[in-house]
């Protein structure tokens, strides 16, 4: 071994296998441009997005009421008062009945209908189109539209007396209103999904299904042992984004039924909007809204852990 | 052979049946549209059966739709611009650029998008307020210039893009900012019609922030117009659905002119998972 001494730059290793202390090298030029290029964006969110999620982070802790300069400081007050709210509850109550019936009616039948479409069938683009209509309709459109259809006089309940039965008044009542409601998001979002789980679908390699069949497996076992199973990853996407949807809801629900009746509908983005913009309570609104987050957070997260486990045991 | 057409007919069978449902509420709003008021309360055929064009006349006379119209394009049209010019360039840093935080500050903006609308809107509201923006096409324009998701979309597109297309423009003695526009923009068409026609859709159809920062008439967009329409015409079905559909029509012809790169903009994001 030599013992000459040897000169070593920074980012290469000394003798030994010791890396060098080193400092990252940016190119001044290239971070410039980044900032340059940044700046538009980052100002935009940081004011409009980043800064109020600190902001209500603060007013979440105060009772301020939206005019007052002074936000008076209570703590977790708000959030002790929620837990003592009868009408937390009943928002808390509607918006999970309304996200697991979200969820479950998105998964089975955007995954129905893809697998429908999944097929060298004709009319493809046509059914696709259909099937998407009502995504691109906004949901204060579809809110009246739904209105109108369970309205007394509306189409569903004239069918029904055709039928020589007297339909209900569907949205005076709070869990035929609260269905309806379900049943409107899934409407309005199936043709997402749909395409979502198409995608997927289309991604599978079809080898598999070539050794499946050879082993003799039928079309219900494939689906339930190779389809279903492989297609998990985009079964957490669906679900995370329909909890999101419910979890998040307001512009159906306002148009809808406005919460009503007597409160059966009221999920958590109405609740907040009626505390903070109806009753001027903006320390208690922004308290609901900060529970909301971490409920969807919490949620995503378990959902993440068991997909995991699943995976794990494949 | 025999078992598989009839195995193709049950597919379209379903897909037909399942069609008819998914289209019902939107050809009642489209019939409906077309009646007189007594209709309204007697119909029960969902395809027209009357022709009251005029319908629509009344409806736009009955509420200053006209001006929610050119409201809701006004703000489409800075958002998708804003996005369009923000995003992209956003993007293009992430996909291209190397500075300190690249990735921490990737990840805070990943992260911003878990953070439910409602959260933020009550000190946005404020500081919209406190500008003096409240009915101002400001208000529903500059909060919105740009977003999380379309930065994500363009940084992906992006980074499919050679580098060695790049390199030789750059060798050529292009500055960053000339590759960017001369090479990598006109390279990503497809990527920014899937970003313009999202946001037009988001903008169209948008409607809590619309609602809240806008309170004059003057203001409001169609989606809000609409909403407020119903109060005031609660039961004259007839007008309401002619009201609902001209609202409905230029999200559902941008949809059908631009399905296909709605399409694989749906696919990209759902599958980057």
């Amino acid at each position: 071994m030599s013992l000459a001494p040897v000169s070593v730059r920074p980012g290469e290793s000394l003798p030994g296998g010791r890396p060098a202390p080193r400092r990252r090298r940016y190119d001044r030029e290239q971070v410039l441009t980044a900032a340059v290029f940044l700046a538009p964006a980052l100002v935009v969110l940081g004011v409009f997005v980043f800064y109020p999620i600190v902001s209500a982070g603060h007013i979440s802790l105060t009772s301020w009421n939206g005019f007052d300069p002074s936000k008076p400081f209570v703590g977790l007050g708000n959030y002790v008062a929620l837990t003592q709210d009868p009408e937390f509850w009943n928002s808390l109550l509607v918006t999970v009945l309304y996200a697991v019936g979200v969820c479950v009616l998105s998964v089975v039948s955007g995954l129905a209908v893809a697998l429908l479409l999944d097929a060298p069938i004709r009319g493809l683009g046509i059914y696709r189109t259909i099937y998407f209509l009502p995504v691109v309709t906004s949901s204060v459109a579809a809110a009246i539209v739904w209105r109108y259809l369970l309205d007394p006089s509306g189409l569903v309940n004239a069918v029904l007396a055709q039928a020589g039965t007297v339909g209900p008044d569907w949205l005076q009542d709070r869990w035929l209103a609260l269905g309806a409601l379900t049943l409107l998001t899934v409407w309005k979002n199936i043709g997402f999904n749909a395409v979502l789980y198409l995608t997927a679908l289309q991604a599978l390699p079809a080898s598999i299904y070539e050794s499946a069949s050879l082993d003799g497996a039928n079309g219900w076992q494939q689906l339930r042992h190779l389809t279903v199973p492989l297609l998990s990853p985009m079964t957490f996407f669906v679900v995370v984004q329909a909890l999101i949807t419910s979890f998040q809801a307001f512009d159906l629900v306002y148009v809808f039924t406005e919460g009503g009746p007597r409160g059966g509908t009221e999920v958590l983005g109405m609740f907040m909007y009626r505390t903070a913009f109806r009753l001027g309570e903006f320390g208690y609104g922004t308290a609901i809204a900060f529970v909301t987050l971490f409920l969807v957070l919490g949620v995503t997260l378990v959902q993440w852990r068991l997909g995991g486990a699943e995976g794990n045991d494949r | 052979m025999k078992r598989r057409t009839v195995g193709l007919l049950a597919r379209h069978a379903i897909l037909i049946a399942g069609s008819i449902v998914v289209v019902v509420p939107l050809l009642w709003m489209f019939t409906t549209s077309l009646q007189t008021r007594a209709e309204t309360y007697t119909n029960t055929s969902v395809l027209p059966t009357s022709w009251h064009w005029q319908n629509y006349a009344r409806a736009w006379e009955s509420a200053p739709f006209a001006q929610y119209y050119v409201n809701s394009l006004v703000m489409a049209a800075g958002i998708v611009a804003g996005h369009l010019v923000f995003d992209a360039l956003a993007a293009y840093a992430f996909a291209r650029l190397d500075f300190p935080f690249k990735r921490s500050l990737f990840t805070l903006l990943l992260a911003g998008l878990m953070v439910p609308t409602f959260v933020t809107v009550i000190p946005a509201y404020s500081i919209v307020a406190n500008l003096g923006w409240i009915d101002t096409y400001s208000a529903l324009i500059v909060p919105r210039l740009a977003d999380v998701f379309g930065i994500i979309l363009l940084r992906q597109y992006f980074a499919t893009i050679p580098l060695e297309l790049e390199e030789a423009a750059r060798i050529d003695g292009c500055s960053r900012a000339g590759t960017f526009l001369r090479v990598v923009v006109p390279l990503s068409t497809p990527a920014f019609a899937t970003l313009g026609i999202f946001s037009f859709l988001f903008a169209w159809n948008d409607f809590l922030w619309p609602l809240l920062v806008t309170n004059n008439d003057d203001m409001r967009t169609i989606q809000i117009g609409l909403a407020s329409f119903v109060g005031r015409y609660g039961t004259s079905w007839n007008y309401l659905m002619a009201g609902t559909l001209t609202a409905t029509v230029p999200s559902i012809i941008v949809f059908l002119f631009f399905q296909r790169a709605l399409v694989r903009g749906i696919a990209t994001t759902g599958l980057k998972d």
